[in-house]
């Protein structure tokens, strides 16, 4: 009884560890769409181009780990100011539909800059942290957890509290927000829209490069981190699109849900449930909740 | 604002007679290779018809769905499977049930669209998608037990005729193909495809209006997914020959969605456009890596190059002209049609002087 409680307990705190893989892919989600009311469709390549860049910084130039990690994020500005200038400012009163189909274009270009500069092949990225169980909790508390998961948590904890205080105490997150609520209005009081852009599409891009790391040093470095990334759209769904705890919540709850249900369940129709689960999970919640957990009602009129 | 006629113009006749002289007459006649059937035609035609599925849900309803490899899938294996166990059955009328199959999982699938839209909508089909795709691999009753996970289709018999020859397929292909596009256009400018259009520009105000929404979206999903299911049955007997789920992945399901917005939202034409151009042009930038530059460009290298320009138009597109290819090609009709006065113009302009 109390190893089967042990197991359990392994599996929901694995998943909940892997949920935060989740998280920090949501969380560049919610950024643009908080500041723009915009959803990037494009935040799934922008993680594979970001740290396919940094791996091929760092393998083919042989650029030491951090020099090369700064040249990656400032590409990712580089992006985001690109995308600003060619992409958001043609599109400034276009409707949500249309820019969303812009940024699925955007994805395609960026999956196509990446593999034509760096190559098609899988590579592999060593943060230095295994992808093993971590000795002393697993002698202490006899619950077998990676030490990779557990960096990816509290990376995701120190990028979300960072994120929290920058929306809430600059007057850049001032800026942001008052963005976000009438984009308009904020222009007319004189907020540089463009540089507030500009500022988003980067923080979204240096997130995206850090859960490309993360993502990378579990997976390896591929394109099938683009599909996995699609995997943050039930997150947010169930978070809600403009709420950062909400990026959080949503990725623990898909990431736990979807272990326990692959390990008690899964076997009873052959595995791999966990390819479609989460999207089944988010399609019931809309039902109930379409806003999310934690997003704003939306109301719509004639 | 788009034309919309009630019947059948001059025009549409005409139109009709010269792409049925086209296909019937021209391309057999002057095509005898047999690479132009199997690797360009054929799958035009099929992915045509799924880009049309996927334009009577997104283009004329206006829902963003993203499943039409997974309908395809549905209706492939459907298909497969009906041949196998229901003989009596024969080549046509397994297509016809194939494609209700599929637009079984359709309405299924679509009933998140009565409560959300957009992207939210994009997140419930893609569990379509997913969830299609994992049941056909899981279950090995669709795959009817085989271990290798590539099945091969069975030979297509019409009437006890064998349709085998990449020719046949063709007239196959294209048979189904002329037949379900006169439908989709009826459909499209009938009251059904009015509702669809409502529905599309302000579903509040057509429910004010006395459109019933739960009517309208679910008869749009079940259509569509009936398009897909059948092209996918087609895509499957006729250009791969063979059965694999993961020939149905997320993949194509994009690439119906760039065929139908770069072809042109909200049209029919737009479909073949698109799926011309999406299938065309890897082709020719392959043959301009061959020619021009004598293989020295790695083929990876131009897929990537050709990703980077299909993402890099639907941007352009999206920002110059959202309604895509066609619209662009009725501007171009447009202009030559204001340059060069029609015969009936001068009369009149004459009879006013006079």
């Amino acid at each position: 009884m109390v190893d089967e409680l042990l197991f359990f307990m392994e599996v929901l705190v694995g998943g909940l560890l892997a949920g935060t893989m989740y998280s920090l892919v949501a969380l560049g989600f919610v950024l643009i769409f908080k500041a723009s009311a915009t959803f990037n469709f494009s935040q799934g390549a922008m993680v594979f181009f970001s740290v396919l860049a940094f791996c091929g910084f760092m393998q083919d130039f042989n650029i030491p780990f951090v020099l090369a990690f700064i040249l990656a994020a400032f590409l990712m500005v580089v992006v985001g100011l690109c995308t600003e200038r060619f992409v958001l400012r043609p599109l400034m009163n276009a409707s949500e539909d249309t820019v969303l189909m812009a940024t699925i274009g955007l994805g395609y270009v960026l999956e196509g800059l990446a593999q034509a500069a760096w190559g098609v092949e899988v590579r592999r990225l060593d943060l230095g942290i295994g992808d093993f169980p971590v000795p002393w909790i697993a002698d202490n508390l006899k619950l077998f957890i990676s030490a990779l998961d557990i960096t990816a948590g509290l990376v995701a904890a120190i990028m979300i509290i960072g994120l929290f205080l920058l929306f809430k105490y600059t007057k850049i997150g001032l800026g942001l927000r008052a963005v976000a609520d009438d984009a308009g209005a904020a222009s007319s009081i004189g907020i540089p829209l463009k540089h507030i852009m500009l500022l988003v599409w980067s923080a979204a891009g240096v997130v995206a490069l850090v859960a490309g790391c993360m993502w990378g040093a579990r997976a390896g470095v591929q394109f099938a981190l683009v599909d996995l990334a699609l995997k943050a759209l039930p997150v947010l769904i169930i978070g809600g699109f403009s709420s950062i705890p909400g990026a959080i919540i949503g990725g623990l709850i898909i990431g736990a849900v979807e272990k326990v249900l692959e390990v008690y369940i899964g076997p009873f129709f052959g595995g791999a449930i966990e390819g479609w689960a989460p999207y089944v999970l988010a399609i019931f919640f809309l039902l109930y909740r379409p806003e999310g957990l934690f997003g704003e009602k939306i109301i719509r009129r004639v | 604002m788009k034309p919309v006629f009630m019947t059948y113009t001059k025009k549409d006749l005409i139109n009709l007679a010269v792409c049925m002289v086209l296909s019937v007459f021209v391309i057999p006649t002057f095509i005898t290779t047999e690479y132009w059937y199997t690797s360009i035609l054929i799958p035009w035609l099929c992915l045509a018809l799924a880009t049309i599925g996927q334009q009577i849900v997104m283009g004329y309803t206006g829902q963003l769905a993203l499943g039409a490899a997974g309908f395809m899938a549905a209706g492939a294996f459907a298909m497969f499977n009906l041949i196998l166990r229901v003989p009596d059955l024969g080549f046509v009328g397994s297509l016809i049930v194939s494609g209700l199959i599929a637009a079984a999982f359709g309405i299924l699938f679509g009933l998140p669209s009565l409560k959300v839209r957009g992207i939210y909508l994009m997140v419930a089909t893609l569990a379509s998608q997913f969830f299609i795709i994992w049941m056909i691999d899981k279950f090995g009753w669709f795959k009817n037990y085989d271990s290798s996970g590539i099945i091969t289709a069975q030979d297509i018999v019409i009437l006890g005729k064998p349709f085998t020859t990449p020719l046949a397929m063709y007239f196959v292909c294209l048979a189904v193909t002329t037949v379900l596009t006169l439908l989709a256009m009826n459909m499209a400018r009938g009251s059904t495809g009015r509702n669809w259009m409502a529905v599309r520009d302000m579903d509040i105000a057509a429910e004010s209006m006395g459109v019933s929404l739960l009517r309208t979206k679910v008869q749009a999903f079940a259509i569509s997914a009936f398009y897909c299911g059948v092209a996918g049955a087609l895509f499957a007997f006729c250009y791969l020959k063979s059965l694999e789920p993961v020939a149905f992945d997320i993949k194509l399901s994009f690439k119906i969605l760039f065929m139908c917005i770069l072809g042109g939202l909200g049209t029919i034409n737009g479909a073949f456009i698109g799926a011309a151009f999406i299938l065309l042009f890897p082709v020719l930038l392959n043959a301009i890596g061959n020619n021009v530059f004598h293989g020295a460009i790695d083929a990876t290298i131009i897929s990537s190059i050709e990703q980077v320009i299909f993402g890099g138009l639907m941007i352009i597109f999206m920002i110059y002209e959202p309604l895509g290819m066609a619209k662009l090609w009725e501007n171009i009709k447009q202009k030559w049609k204001t340059k060069i006065p029609s015969s009936t113009n001068i009369k009149s302009s004459l009879s006013k002087k006079t």
